[in-house]
Formats: structure tokens, sequence, C-alpha cells
């Protein structure tokens, strides 16, 4: 009894303010401007194919980067010792300090045309080469704003293994690379995961670092739902609509992700 | 008898100080203070001791804000009536339209564009004025007057005007002037150098222009012609941006970009590589003025507001804060000649009658087709990449769910021994 009344305030702020717009997303999404029920703008949807896929591709490639960046990582850094440990998370957790926005720009001013690479690089002949308003440069801005959300929770899990876990694995015989596949990865899977989740998802539905770093030529998910707002047409159904389709595509993929996570925890466990 | 002696001293200081026209040096020159001076010192005392404030809700830098000299006009209107103003900014029109749609605001006065203004009219969503209360109004010259945006004049009084020219890099490109047109941001050779407006009203005009058909076209067939002009343009666009556009042709990024002529004059105040023309062929002229929508509180308050933006001193000091022309008669007297007879400014009144039209609201049904062709325009990709990304995400999900159907029988395979 006691439990649940600490936990009330938690309670209450999650109907408030998550249960309630969901259910608004879905009530917008499925009803006309008049209140009519209607499956008009969730067909809609199907014309911005393109527009999806071209979201999880980039949110795709970015998830995976972050993980062949951050796995090592985060290995090397639960291996450090532990006064150590706390300033290399310091710098991990840095560029989180300054704003989110600011960051994104600074990348403009890198790597323009007459940006700050560009400029070295002309120095020894080479270039200019296009960088800016592509889409390496949204997936560039992806993993570098997104990589601590990857680095952190594997670090976390990773911190955790008993190092006699390890050893004992070696004294059986196992070879490093043996150690790393058959012991290290399947208890960093928890990590792997939320790491995942935790990247792909803001990533899927950025808008503002394809507008930034894309030219606001390559339209992402997140950029379509907000002109749906604050664009020309005001179109809140239709906006909510493609949240809803969103949402249901990031539940779907997540769920083909847990079961990888699920399976494998179970070998653990047995 | 101190205490009565320092008030004298602090009143007398307090009536010199409002007197002086000159004062106070800033790096070594002399800086003119404007000072205020309006028509109707008791018309404005009428809410003084009532503590009332009013929501002004404006374009982000579009008010003199007391720097360079000028005056910093929400101050000034407080102590003048007593009212306080709350100041907020927005970015765009859409911006202020999606907040006043979705109700709980409470703004007093805001200064939508001409096409926001009709949208706003046509849905009720704002006052008309009682012109008794604003007696400034015959200030604004005729011209500005019942725009066909709000044709009777009954909800707006203009703020400031403009046109959409084209800034460029005069160090790049050195066609004559008389030549230059909209076509320039089609041109193969400069090729990811041109930004574009990220907004669909702006850049469809532009492609209506070239095209020879109206700004305000409703026609299916004439909408997506322009959207096909600026599918052709895509791929010599080095992006799509907004105010963006300040600091990429400031920084050299882009030798060409489509701009509005307030900004490209301060723009052009800073940098000496940049020029702004606009194009002999037409243009869109835009007109942003001061209403007030349907959740305003204090009208009266709001309408005293209106009246102090009009007066000659508050008009002159927001033109030469922001650069944008001013619809105001006397305001414009006081302007210096350079600045009267600057044809990016204030065009040839011939120029304005013939070849700029006003945006007005299009119809729900056109915005949507237009929201629509936009969307798709920028969402295809010229080399045609979409063609194996699809295939290859499908491929993906499938081989998952077959890796997952594998790891599944291994597992309880395993599990039987």
């Amino acid at each position: 009894m006691k439990k649940k009344l600490i936990a009330s305030p938690y309670l209450v702020w999650m109907v408030v303010f998550i249960v309630v717009p969901i259910i608004m997303v879905g009530y917008f999404a499925f009803t006309d401007p008049e209140g009519r029920f209607t499956l008009d703008y969730i067909a809609e949807v199907g014309q911005y194919t393109n527009i999806f896929v071209r979201s999880i591709w980039l949110a795709a490639i970015a998830t995976v980067i972050c993980l062949i960046i951050g796995y090592p990582c985060a290995f090397i850094l639960s291996k450090m010792s532990k006064r150590h440990q706390g300033t290399m998370l310091m710098i991990v957790m840095l560029p989180m300090w300054m704003n989110f926005l600011l960051r994104t720009y600074a990348w403009m001013t890198l790597l323009g045309n007459n940006g700050i690479i560009n400029t070295l690089l002309g120095y020894i002949g080479l270039g200019p080469y296009k960088m800016l308003n592509t889409q390496g440069a949204v997936v560039l801005g992806m993993v570098y704003n997104y990589l601590p959300y990857m680095i952190l929770p594997l670090f976390s899990v990773m911190v955790k293994i008993d190092n006699m876990l390890l050893e004992a694995a070696q004294d059986l015989g196992c070879n490093s690379k043996k150690v790393l596949f058959k012991v290290v990865f399947p208890l960093s899977l928890p990590g792997v995961m939320s790491g995942i989740t935790m990247v792909f998802v803001p990533a899927i539905s950025t808008f503002i670092i394809s507008r930034m770093l894309g030219g606001g030529s390559n339209l992402l998910i997140g950029d379509l739902i907000e002109m749906q707002f604050l664009g020309n047409s005001y179109n809140p159904n239709l906006g909510a609509g493609i949240s809803l389709v969103l949402m249901v595509i990031i539940l779907f993929i997540m769920t083909i992700m847990n079961q990888f996570d699920s399976s494998d925890e179970d070998r653990v466990l047995v | 008898m101190k205490k009565t002696v320092s008030l004298i001293y602090a009143l007398v200081l307090l009536v010199m100080s409002t007197g002086c026209h000159y004062q106070r040096l800033s790096e070594g020159e002399d800086i003119e203070i404007q000072a205020l001076s309006v028509e109707d010192t008791e018309y404005y005392t009428r809410f003084k001791d009532e503590k009332i404030a009013i929501n002004v809700y404006n374009w982000g830098e579009y008010i003199s804000d007391g720097s360079d000299g000028l005056l910093d006009i929400n101050s000034e209107f407080t102590n003048l009536t007593g009212i306080e103003v709350n100041y907020s900014t927005y970015a765009t029109n859409e911006e202020l339209y999606a907040k006043l749609k979705g109700g709980g605001s409470e703004y007093d006065i805001i200064i939508p564009s001409d096409y926001m203004i009709s949208r706003m009219i046509k849905e009720e969503m704002l006052l008309p004025l009682n012109y008794e209360n604003i007696p400034n109004f015959k200030n604004i010259m005729d011209r500005f007057r019942n725009m066909s945006y709000d044709e009777e004049n009954l909800y707006s009084v203009p703020y400031t005007w403009g046109t959409v020219g084209i800034i460029y890099d005069n160090t790049a490109i050195s066609i004559p002037e008389e030549e230059m047109d909209w076509s320039l941001l089609w041109e193969e050779e400069y090729k990811d150098q041109i930004l574009m407006f990220d907004n669909p009203r702006d850049a469809f005009a532009i492609a209506q222009v070239l095209l020879g058909y109206s700004m305000n076209t409703e026609n299916e067939k004439e909408l997506k012609a322009a959207a096909e002009k600026l599918k052709e343009q895509k791929s010599l666009v080095q992006s799509y941006v907004m105010d963006e556009i300040f600091d990429k042709m400031g920084a050299g990024e882009a030798v060409l970009a489509p701009y509005y002529a307030g900004d490209a004059l301060t723009l052009m105040d800073e940098y000496d590589h940049l020029s702004f023309v606009v194009p002999k062929s037409g243009t869109n002229m835009f007109i942003d003025a001061m209403c007030i929508p349907y959740c305003a509180k204090q009208k009266e308050a709001a309408e005293m507001y209106i009246n102090f933006m009009c007066e000659a001193d508050c008009a002159y000091a927001t033109t030469s804060y922001i650069g944008y022309s001013t619809p105001n008669s006397a305001a414009f007297d006081m302007l210096d000649d350079e600045t009267k007879e600057n044809k990016v400014s204030y065009p040839d009144e011939d120029y304005l009658e013939n070849s700029t039209t006003v945006y007005v609201n299009l119809s729900d049904e056109a915005n949507l087709t237009m929201q629509r062709l936009w969307t798709d325009m920028k969402s295809t990709e010229e080399e045609g990449t979409n063609k194996w990304l699809v295939p290859v995400f499908l491929l993906v999900c499938v081989l998952s769910s077959i890796g997952i159907l594998i790891r599944r029988y291994i597992k309880n395979k395993k599990d039987l021994y």
C-alpha cells in the first residue's frame, strides 16, 4: 500500500502526459476535422512510403554505426580503473551539456562548402567536397548526437559483468575471441538492446537534424509531421495519422529486436 | 526637508532627460537619441491607473528595441500609458495560426501577413477594429488601405511592407541587374550555390511568376506545372532554408537566394559582396498588419497599442530598425532622402501597381494541393535510390524474421537434451 502511494505521483504523471496524449493522437488520426470517424488520414499516409523508408533506413544506418563505435568504447571504458572511468564518462557526456541545436548548428559551419573541413582540405589541395546537405551529413548528425545514448547503457551493463566469468572462460580454454563472443557479448545483450532502442527511436523521428544538415531536401518523417502542424496546410489529423503509423512501425521493429533479446536471456539464465 | 529637495532634484533631472535630444557618447561618435512625441497625450492616459497588461505576439526581430538610439517601443508605451506589454515572438505565419487555432492563448495583438489575415478573417479569428480608438490611422498611406486581403479595411492596420527579390554575390555573378530575372535561380552554372525558400507559398510564387501564372492561382494544372518547375530546380539547389539565408549568404556559402527586401538591406549593410535586385518580371509584395485576434481580453488597450505604433516616431523607429518599408506617410517623411529614393525599399508606384501581387488566402483545397505537391517535390530523390531502398528494407525484415525462427528452433533442440 505504501509503495503504491509513493508511486502515485509518477502514475499521475504517466496518465496525464503519456497516456492521454497517445489517446488524443489516436482520436485525431481516426477522425476528420468535424469529429466523424474516418480512415482517410491513415490511408493517406501510404503516399509517403518513400519518406518512411528513408527515415527507417537512415536511422538504422545511424544505429549500426553507433553500435560499432559505441561497443568497443563501452568495453574499454568498463575495463578502466575507477578513477579514469569517471573522467572518460564525463568526456562522453560532455557534448550533452551543450544545447542540442547549437551542436547541430556547429556541424553546419564545419561541413559547409566554405567550412572549416573544406578550408583545411583546400590547403593540401583537395576538395571542396560537398558534405553538407547530403544524407551522409544527416546520418553523421544522428550518430554524433545519439552516440552517448548507445555508450551509456552498454557501459552500465558491461561494468556489471563479473571479471571471474571471463577468467573462468579462459581457464576452460577459450581464446580472447571466444571470450568476447561467447561470454561478453551475450551478457551485454540487454545493454545492446536498450542502446539500440535509445538511438533508433529518437533518430527515426528527428526533424531538426535533417532540416539543418540535410538542407531541407532529405525529408524525414519528423519533418513531415512537423509540416502538418506548422506548415502551410494546418492538418493535425494527417499529422496524427502519420505519428500513429510511425508508432506502430517502431513498436513492430522493437518487438522483433526483443525476440532476439529474450531468447538469449533465457539461455543465459539456463 | 532633505527629501523634498532630492525629490525636486529628481524631477528636474527627469524633465531634462526627456527634453534632451543629444546625449550619450558611444565608441567616440554621437548617437542621436530619438525622443518620443505623441499627438494626443490625453488619449493615452485612459488606462493609467488600471494596471492592465496586453499580450503582443510579433515576428522575431520585428520591433525597435531601443538600440542604435531608436525608441524602445514597448517600454515607451508602458511609460506613456501604464499598460504592461508582454511581448513574445513567432517565426512563421503558420506557427501563429496553429497557436491561435489550438486555443488557450490570450493574445491581444498579432501581426500576420496578408494571406494569413484573409484566412483568419474568413475563419472569424479576428475582431473588427474600432477606428475611433485609432486616430493615427490617418497616417497610413492610401495605397495601403483596403488591400485585397481585407477589402473594407475592417480588421487590420498595416505595419510594414516589402517585396521579394534576389540577393546575390556580386563577386560571382556579373550579369547587369536589368537582365536578372527569376530564371537565374534555375541556371545550371550555379549548381549547389543556390538557396531556395523552405516555404511552399513563397517557392511556388517564384515558379508561378516564371511560368506567367498568377501567384494566387488555385488552378490545379497551374499548381502542378509550378511544382514541376520546382522539381527541375531541385538538383541545383544547395538547401531549402528560411532565416538561414542570412548566415549562408553572409558567409559566402551560396551565391544566389530569393529574399525579402528589408532583410536583404540589413545584410547588404554588413557585407559588401552582396547585392539585391527585384526582378522586373514581377514579384510578391507582402504586407504585415496589426490585428486583434478573437481571444483578445483587452481590446481597447490593444487598439491604443496599434494607435501608438502608428505614431510617426514609432513607425519611424520601426522602419529604421528592421529595414522593412513603412506604410506610414508621417514616418516616411521623417526618413532621409537616401532611403526615400532607394528603389529597393520604395519601388516606383508604376512597378508596384503593375508588377507586384499581394497574396490572398487560397481555398483549403488549393492549400492542400500545394502542400502535397511541395512534400512530393521535396521527398523525391534525383538519383532514384528509392528503387532499391524498399526491397532492401523488406529483405532485412524478412531475414530478421527468419533469423528469429532459426534461433528459436536451435534453442528448442538444445533444450531437448
